[in-house]
């Protein structure tokens, strides 16, 4: 079997090819670049393509599966109403699929199952790394705070961080968004 | 108590009404808190509708039809209360193509435009590859009023030329790559092909058709029907958004929220002139004024006539091979409610036409019709090439353009 992954995001693509490599006698074909596109599946020949809906070239595309003569077996989005749940599913998980005519629905099902889960893997991966970073940019704003501190007032590094979860907890505020206030104020007063 | 409206969009000036109705207050004035879900494709925009995503959608006008007939896909019937504009759309050519069809600065009379395209088709015939057009979806106004517009000038769509699907933001691309010859779009994407050089504005879409129907407002059917009183407080905030966006002290203030990065996402510049009809056709030219490029909120334009929805099937009939059935028209004319927009509007100073369907392309100037309530006078909606539609006979309509 033959599987399309259409996607401009060459890293969820790569998440996705790694998933869908554990499947028996299925051969991936990754598409990462808009220009061609429809070329390129005409090519391939897939009997499934998987897509993600934020992709702009999902009308085109559904367009060429619609009128084309060129690939031998129409393909849809829909092989019978029994896909249904199965799209729906993969609709809220942000992924389309196209599936030729004529594949068994038990295959398709596993592999609808399967890029799903890929892609709700790489969203809860994407969702760690936006975490992670914005963890660590909050660390670089409580750093400049202490400097702040310590340049302005004379504290050793411990005092400062003392002064600023002190007013975290008098305000109910995180220590992040104290040392953010820090920070701004400095910059309005002219600071560096 | 304000009920949340999620409303799919894609990133068009067309998408205004829902953007303005929340930005000025017009939707929590009905009550409503609208929360507004952009994508990048008409498929997904829908997916999101069929699939619950969303409550309702911007939507090119056949689609909704072609979905509720299971064209392409198992039929889901949609309900339309809620035009979202008329127009609003051009045809932008490859420069060297543009001046060998049309006269520089200004927008050719549509009937000569033709004649000269059909001119460098026969001349180019068996040469090259055939001219190709790009529209942004097969079930989209674009498409239709091209072809209508190419087979009265005698050119086949599919034989002489051929036309394919073009997503906008990649339009201006197209053109400049060599993929395709021309594009049928809405704004800005003209704009931003003719700003890059890649491409000059020939035709508006409302030189085709005066007053073509172009985006619309669509609810799966069962959800107009559950949701009735928040679609009706929709309709009422959507008008008040357009009676704002029509007035011209209000231009660059609208422009600059619809250019904002969680909407449109361009140039605010742009915007503002095609939000106020005006046009540069080419890099480096005048800019030039077209009354009615995009016709918005007078006239009662968001009034889903009934007639219109028709006028989609027939074109759809037309170009889908798929033969004429009654059943099948009568589900399409439903599609468009305009028993909705009446209740939503009853009792207010909106103006409410008489009917609900009209003969399309019969006026040549202002016309005073009869009203259920308030006045207004329609300006001329005719077809480019003076021919009418009337609803009640589209069966004959159809055979006669199925002849020619």
């Amino acid at each position: 079997m033959r599987i399309a992954i259409v996607d401009e995001s060459a890293s969820r693509a790569a998440v996705m090819q790694e998933g869908l490599a554990a499947l028996a006698d299925c051969e991936i074909f990754v598409l990462t670049e808009r220009r061609g596109l429809v070329a390129r599946i005409g090519e391939i020949g897939p009997d499934i393509v998987l897509m993600d809906l934020g992709n702009p070239s999902r009308d085109v595309l559904e367009e060429y599966f619609a009128v084309s003569r060129v690939l031998d077996r129409p393909i849809a989005m829909f092989v019978d109403e029994s896909d249904e749940e199965a799209i729906s599913a993969s609709i809220d998980a942000g992924v389309s699929s196209y599936v030729v005519d004529g594949l068994a629905p038990h295959r398709i099902r596993s592999i609808l199952d399967l890029a799903v889960k890929r892609f709700n893997a790489f969203a809860r991966l994407q969702a760690d790394l936006d975490e992670a970073k914005g963890k660590l940019a909050e660390r670089d704003c409580i750093d400049k705070a202490k400097r702040i501190l310590m340049d302005s007032r004379g504290f050793s590094e411990p005092q400062a961080y003392t002064e600023l979860r002190k007013a975290a907890m008098n305000q109910g505020k995180r220590i992040a968004e104290i040392a953010d206030a820090v920070v701004t104020a400095h910059l309005l007063m002219g600071g560096k | 108590m304000q009920t949340e409206l999620t409303i799919g969009f894609l990133p068009l000036v067309d998408a205004c009404l829902p953007i303005l109705a929340r930005e000025h207050g017009f939707a929590e004035a009905e009550g409503l808190s609208l929360r507004l879900v952009k994508d990048m494709s008409w498929a997904t925009v829908l997916d999101r509708l069929l699939y619950g995503h969303t409550d309702a959608a911007h939507l090119v006008a056949p689609l909704a039809i072609a979905v509720t007939l299971g064209r392409g896909r198992p039929a889901q019937p949609l309900s339309v209360p809620f035009v979202l504009g008329l127009n609003g759309n051009a045809i932008t050519m490859r420069s060297d193509l543009a001046q060998r069809v049309a006269q520089p600065g200004k927008l050719g009379d549509p009937a000569a435009v033709g004649a000269a395209l059909k001119a460098v088709v026969e001349a180019e015939r068996g040469q090259r590859r055939m001219l190709r057009f790009g529209v942004v979806h097969r079930f989209s106004s674009h498409n239709y009023m091209l072809r209508y517009w190419l087979a009265g000038c005698g050119i086949r769509p599919d034989v002489d030329v051929e036309i394919t699907t073009v997503a906008p933001p990649f339009c201006a691309d197209a053109l400049e790559s060599g993929e395709v010859d021309a594009i049928c779009v809405g704004e800005p994407w003209n704009s931003v092909a003719v700003e890059r050089g890649a491409g000059e504005i020939v035709l508006a879409t409302a030189q085709i058709w005066r007053r073509g129907v172009e985006k619309v407002l669509a609810f799966r059917e069962p959800v107009i029907e559950e949701r009735r009183s928040d679609a009706e407080a929709l309709v009422r905030a959507l008008r008040k958004a357009g009676e704002h966006f029509v007035n011209p002290a209000n231009h660059d203030l609208n422009a600059a929220i619809l250019a904002r990065p969680e909407y449109l996402d361009g140039n605010a510049g742009l915007i503002r002139r095609a939000i106020s009809d005006n046009l540069l056709l080419a890099r480096g030219g005048q800019v030039l004024n077209y009354p009615d490029f995009m016709f918005q909120h007078r006239e009662a334009a968001n009034f889903p006539w009934v007639s219109q929805a028709e006028w989609l099937y027939s074109q759809m009939v037309r170009w889908d091979g798929v033969g004429y059935d009654d059943a099948e028209a009568n589900l399409a004319a439903r599609v468009f409610r305009p028993d909705v927009y009446r209740s939503a509007l009853l009792g207010t100073q909106d103006p409410l036409p008489g009917a609900s369907s009209k003969v399309e392309g019969s006026l040549a100037g202002p016309t005073s019709v009869s009203m259920q309530q308030g006045v207004i006078t329609l300006g001329n909606n005719s077809f480019f090439d003076g021919k009418v539609f009337d609803p009640n006979h589209l069966a004959a309509y159809v055979a006669e353009q199925a002849k020619a």
